[in-house]
């Protein structure tokens, strides 16, 4: 996409903009845009009680918001023509995003520097850096960060066994179609449905199917989220299981593109099996597998459904993830403030991993791929 | 004079064929065993009664029989459905929820990502100091954003907007949620229709709109039904939004579904019956619509 110089579509400009038709279009823009500040500042003056005159709430300035946004894209056209047109196309979706991103993670800097209980009427209290310090101290939080680490770690397990369910896959087996749509059906269930089914249900210590195998097989008292290693184990189980259909079907993609002549080469040179996988398949898969690795990892660092319905957190906080215990953290307190500062550092350090671990991954696929 | 004994070679080979056969529909069956059972157990739990999970029964018939128990709680069997059932009016309404936020929220990704997909792949653009490589990984890197940064500010935002238990705010949240992988899936779709097609329209004289309605729309259909399914799969199971920022009038299903776990004595039959009728829909969706959601997944991914 960077190499794209100029347009892929060209297109000629129909007939001249007149003048005045560009000036109604930049007064109709202008005219919206005070309209817009004209509101918000009418409603900040009365949240800050300087007038006593304003709106119930923020809504009227939200549709102020639309009114600017809707006659800036119509103006686009009435005020450039085709290349307004050209970007039409762009502009609804940067603008929602920056809109629902952009604006709310700013207004994020503002809460996370403060104490805000929701639930009384005190309202906003700027803090400086006391979340800051309580947040260094907090072991609940680290513990919760480290429980993200492991988290992703389990990733390995489930992508060797995504991997070898696509390896099945893409064997010359019967009823194909029947195998891959069952494999897929994890996929579609809720994780809050598979919390139940298989958390509260499946796993419960006296009647669930699986306690009655682990009896049958000699534990004597099963139980499944009694201490925090197996309370662990079986979160990374349930959350695995709705998630290994996902990286299979983009493995098995991986393998059926794989070219059949390099394949077949390498069984005419006398390779073996397992030498035709270590030598051949894996690393020409290295890519795809990226890709999905990365994209697995991105979805569990969102995890957070599965634990606050099936352990809230426990025992004693040893399952939480980030997102579950700023969750929690929220539902005991309501205060926004603390959360929210969490959340932030969360996000940097998320960004900050994600580019180095982009960045090494980059240079061992080159370096693999190289070799062949 | 040595000889090879090609009937002992073939026999070998054939033994080591079958039992080849034999691991790999092994673990075929295995692994559908294992996607199965959780499906088979809640499904069945659901026509069970407490003696009946509490023994352990497993198969319908023959160490049960079954009773629309769970059903009956839910007014959803056979002599409650035409019955007044304030259970079933609530489940009705969650589902209602479900369906209307998690389709408007897919349909309007589907178009705003569409758009903006398509203007990426055959524009140049500039604004500011952003170029088009820049603006689409602007819109692919909101796919690593935990959606709990966004929760806090959200919530307080939408209680100053009055956007709080509304449809129109979750479909927004919903939206920005799976815009990113909208716009990824139709990306790779529309670098793979060759722009002759619509220089060809734009001479016969359709304007950019009209050959992106005309001629582009119909073309990537296939990969349009795929992101939007892939985004009707999320949106359907999300919770944690929906958890924060409804309350009474517009939470969905798995909010329904969350909030009965946590009661003592679970009631499992009714329970049961919840959960499959809360996956069901999108279970049914997912078995009959497979070619479409595998390919919008591996869109992406294989180039």
């Amino acid at each position: 996409m960077s190499t794209v110089q100029g347009d892929l579509l060209h297109t000629v400009e129909a007939g001249l903009i007149s003048t005045s038709r560009r000036f109604w279009g930049r007064t109709a823009l202008w005219l919206s845009a005070l309209w817009f500040i004209g509101c918000f500042v009418l409603q900040a003056f009365h949240e800050l009680t300087w007038i006593g005159w304003g709106f119930e709430n923020w809504r009227p300035v939200l549709y102020a918001y639309f009114l600017w946004a809707a006659v800036l894209c119509v103006t686009r056209v009435v005020i450039y023509g085709e290349a307004g047109k050209k970007a039409l196309f762009v502009l609804p979706a940067a603008l929602f995003v920056v809109s629902m991103v952009v604006f709310p993670l700013l207004f994020a800097l503002w809460i996370g520097f403060s104490d805000w209980n929701l639930a009384s009427s005190t309202g906003r209290r700027f803090n400086g850096l006391d979340n800051v310090r309580r947040m260094i101290t907090d072991p609940f939080y680290v513990n919760a960060l480290l429980n993200m680490v492991l988290y992703c770690l389990a990733i390995a397990v489930e992508y060797a066994i995504a991997f070898g369910l696509a390896l099945l896959l893409n064997q010359e087996i019967v009823a194909r179609k029947f195998w891959r749509v069952t494999f897929l059906v994890p996929l579609m269930l809720s994780p809050v449905a598979v919390s139940w089914m298989v958390g509260k249900s499946m796993l419960e210590t006296r009647f669930g199917p699986v306690a009655r195998f682990a009896r049958w097989l000699g534990w004597e008292n099963p139980s499944f989220f009694g201490d925090p290693l197996t309370a662990r184990l079986s979160i990374m189980i349930m959350d695995a299981w709705t998630f290994i259909p996902f990286m299979m079907i983009m493995l098995l993609a991986g393998l059926q593109a794989l070219s059949r002549e390099v394949l077949e080469a390498a069984e005419v040179d006398g390779a073996t099996k397992w030498q035709r996988f270590w030598q051949v398949i894996f690393p020409l898969m290295l890519p795809v597998s990226v890709t999905t690795v990365m994209i697995r990892i991105i979805f569990k660092l969102k995890l957070a459904d599965i634990i606050i319905t099936v352990t809230a957190g426990g025992p004693g906080g040893a399952t939480d993830s980030v997102t579950s215990f700023i969750y929690r953290e929220y539902r005991d307190r309501s205060n926004v403030g603390y959360g929210t500062l969490l959340a932030l550092v969360y996000l940097v350090i998320i960004v900050f991993g994600m580019t180095v671990l982009m960045k090494i991954s980059d240079r061992i696929v080159k370096r693999m791929t190289g070799r062949l | 004079m040595t000889s090879i004994d090609f009937e002992k070679y073939a026999r070998g080979q054939r033994l080591r064929w079958w039992a080849m056969r034999l691991v790999v529909y092994g673990l075929l069956v295995v692994w559908t065993f294992v996607c199965i059972f959780p499906l088979f157990w809640t499904v069945s739990t659901s026509f069970k009664t407490a003696a009946d999970v509490m023994r352990g029964n497993l198969i319908p018939w023959f160490n049960f029989y079954p009773s629309w128990l769970g059903w009956r709680s839910l007014g959803l069997s056979p002599d409650t459905i035409f019955q007044i059932s304030t259970v079933r009016d609530e489940f009705m309404r969650r589902l209602w929820n479900s369906v209307i936020i998690s389709v408007t929220a897919s349909a309007l990704a589907v178009v705003l990502g569409s758009l903006a997909a398509y203007g990426l792949s055959r524009f140049s653009y500039k604004f500011g100091y952003m170029r088009n490589s820049d603006i689409s990984f602007f819109f692919l890197s909101q796919l690593i954003m935990p959606p709990v940064v966004l929760a806090l500010p959200f919530l307080v935002l939408y209680k100053e907007l009055a956007l709080l238990d509304t449809y129109a705010g979750m479909i927004a949240v919903y939206t920005l949620m799976v815009l990113p992988i909208v716009v990824w899936i139709m990306r790779d779709q529309f670098a793979t229709v060759p722009v002759e097609l619509e220089e060809a329209a734009l001479v016969d004289g359709l304007s950019i709109w009209g050959a992106f309605a005309r001629i582009i729309v119909p073309l990537v259909l296939p990969g349009m039904v795929a992101a939007f399914l892939l985004a009707l799969i999320l949106c359907w199971n999300e919770y944690f939004f929906a958890a924060l920022l409804t309350s009474t009038n517009t939470n969905t299903l798995p909010v329904m579904i969350a909030s009965q776990t946590g009661s003592q004595g679970i009631n499992w039959w009714s329970m049961a019956a919840l959960s499959t009728a809360g996956i069901l829909p999108l279970v049914f969706v997912g078995v009959v619509l497979e070619k479409h959601i595998i390919a919008g997944m591996t869109a992406g991914a294989v180039k």
